[in-house]
């Protein structure tokens, strides 16, 4: 399972620049083919917090990828 | 066996006492929601009726897109100066905005003071939301003896979908009660009505604010507190050292997230679908998931006592797999349950009425077409097209519409049952979930760890599912349920994240 788990690190380290692209490129387009103030409000808000979220993703996929969840704190003093 | 009772009567005040105030914030914020139409027409400039939907739309997801930031704000305050006074205060502020709210003058009388002074409101309902569920859940988790968590904690998931039911029975009964001809009641609601579901809530809080000031701080938070150990920094401590951010980041990607979309697609896309695609009539598509959730309800409660003996993984991770598997074969029984198209071709007649009438100042006319169809035991519908009449005998014929479809007899209540089984899902992956979130973190940085990813995967991830579903529709028009990929694609990746990186146990001391 840890070996699975470090394979899929590497899946969510490149799934998190992938979503940012196409996130991106979808709004872009979106706002050029219907370009009015709800249009740039909408895409902007997704751009602005989906963002952070696949940084967030992308560092998930680090920690994967570098064995920290190969094995999961049992007490909370694992976690301070 | 005295002290063993005494425990238990406290523990049911501890979750009476959250729970209500939780119910009455989920109310509020739902109130908004629910009526984001009629405040379109009363906040927003009326050019364009779309835009008006939009901004009220933007509106909501701000609402839910500060929700993360209101769990910073408070669940850092949580565990600084304690949880009773923090999901105190955001009671406080959910119910004075939730006030406001319903004195705000409108649009034509105020102008764009109007929009700007809803959405700040909107925005404090948003941050208040954000605080207090974490506090809420901490709170009675903290009270709970160690092998029933899930089961005292599921009483708290069941106050987000009761203040739902709650918040849709007072809109249809105020939609109802303002005058004895209905269609004038539905007027007068539309016009100022609305305005009652909002005023309504400072009663409720007022009531849930007496009873939470006489609760007493959560126990391990005073331990905490009286031998010196609340964290200076619950922002670093949460989101800065590493050991405690790698839990964030699998709480959200291999739980909240799957929860969130789980659930807004069951109880809030599902509503959405049924009035604007399948076109059903306002009430049915409130009374529908109305219900749906009085019958689902009890089993958030199941399902959290179930946790406590198979452990939560398991039942989450399954509610998102019955999604996955599930959601496009339900959604497209409501499209073939309340297709019109096929029955009006079948049809051998209709009752028609048709009403001509001058356009001012012209001698053109227009010309409108209503036929009502009645399918005993299915449906009924109204096909309405209007055409225009030129005084040189040109006809530019309407679009033909459907309106005022209801469904009838069985229909009906396979319509509820659709939603029923949603709901279900619901309650697999949201009843555990406050115990699962509890026992990830440590006590002193409680608050605020578990309420980021609980935000971010329900406020962000759930919240923008109608929105982003929606949205898909109206950029792949060809299929109906294309929207449904968003919330199966979000499922089926926190489903596989969860499966092989959470572990299934029960957390057997959460004093640490």
């Amino acid at each position: 399972m840890n070996a699975m788990k470090k394979v899929l690190g590497i899946l969510w380290l490149a799934l998190g620049p992938v979503a940012i692209y196409y996130l991106v490129r979808t709004a872009l387009h979106e706002i050029s083919v219907k370009p009015l103030i709800d249009t740039k409000i909408q895409w902007g808000v997704f751009v602005v917090v989906f963002i952070p979220i696949a940084i967030g993703l992308m560092i998930f996929g680090y920690f994967s990828l570098r064995g920290e969840y190969d094995h999961l704190p049992e007490n909370s003093a694992e976690v301070e | 066996m005295q002290a063993k009772d005494k425990e238990t009567q406290n523990i049911w005040r501890v979750i009476g006492a959250s729970s209500v105030g939780t119910l009455i914030e989920w109310y509020d914020f739902y109130i908004f929601g629910s009526l984001a139409t009629v405040i379109a027409s009363q906040f927003f400039p009326k050019t364009d009726p779309t835009a008006a939907l939009l901004s009220t739309l933007a509106t909501f997801a701000a609402g839910f897109i500060v929700r993360p930031f209101g769990a910073l704000v408070f669940g850092r305050l949580g565990d600084l100066v304690g949880r009773k006074y923090t999901f105190l205060l955001t009671l406080v502020i959910m119910g004075g905005a939730t006030f406001a709210i319903g004195l705000v003058p409108s649009f034509e009388r105020i102008g764009f003071a109007a929009p700007i002074i809803v959405l700040i409101l909107r925005l404090l309902q948003g941050l208040a939301l954000g605080g207090e569920y974490g506090g809420a859940a901490t709170y009675v988790a903290e009270h709970a003896p160690p092998d029933r968590r899930g089961y005292y904690t599921s009483w708290i998931q069941t106050t987000a979908t009761l203040g739902l039911f709650v918040s849709l029975g007072v809109i249809l009964l105020t939609r109802h009660s303002l005058d004895p001809d209905l269609q004038r009641s539905i007027a007068k609601f539309n016009d100022w009505g609305w305005r009652i579901p909002f005023l309504v809530s400072i009663l409720l809080v007022i009531v849930s604010i007496y009873i939470r000031m006489k609760m007493k701080e959560s126990p391990l938070f005073v331990k905490l507190k009286s031998e010196g150990k609340v964290s200076a920094n619950p922002l670093k401590e949460s989101f800065v050292h590493k050991a405690n951010l790698k839990m964030v980041l699998l709480a959200l990607f291999g739980a909240t997230m799957g929860q969130g979309v789980i659930w807004y697609t069951g109880q809030f896309y599902a509503q959405s679908f049924i009035e604007n695609v399948c076109k059903v009539d306002f009430d049915q598509s409130r009374t529908i998931i109305i219900w749906a959730i009085l019958l689902a309800t009890p089993l958030f409660v199941v399902f959290g006592a179930w946790s406590d003996r198979v452990g939560r993984k398991w039942i989450m991770l399954a509610g998102m797999l019955c999604g996955i598997l599930f959601f496009r074969p339900i959604y497209n029984q409501f499209l073939e349950l309340s297709l019109t198209s096929i029955k009006t071709r079948q049809a051998e007649a209709g009752i028609a009425t048709r009403q001509a009438s001058l356009i001012n100042g012209t001698a053109d006319s227009v010309i409108t077409t209503s036929t009502l169809y009645v399918y005993p035991e299915h449906l009924q519908f109204k096909q309405v097209q209007t055409d225009t009449l030129f005084q040189g005998g040109a006809i530019h014929y309407g679009e033909l519409k459907t309106a005022e479809k209801k469904l009838l007899g069985t229909v009906y209540w396979k319509f509820v049952f659709l939603v029923f089984v949603q709901v279900v899902f619901v309650t697999m992956v949201y009843g555990p979930i406050a115990a699962f979130l509890v026992e990830m973190f440590p006590t002193r940085i409680r608050y605020t760890s578990m309420s980021l990813p609980y935000h971010v995967g329900n406020g962000v991830f759930g919240g923008l599912t109608p929105f982003i579903a929606t949205l898909l529709t109206t950029i792949y028009t060809g299929d109906k349920l294309v929207g449904l990929w968003y919330p199966i694609l979000i499922a089926a990746v926190c489903l596989l994240i969860g499966a092989v990186y959470l572990r299934n146990g029960i957390d057997p001391d959460v004093n640490d």
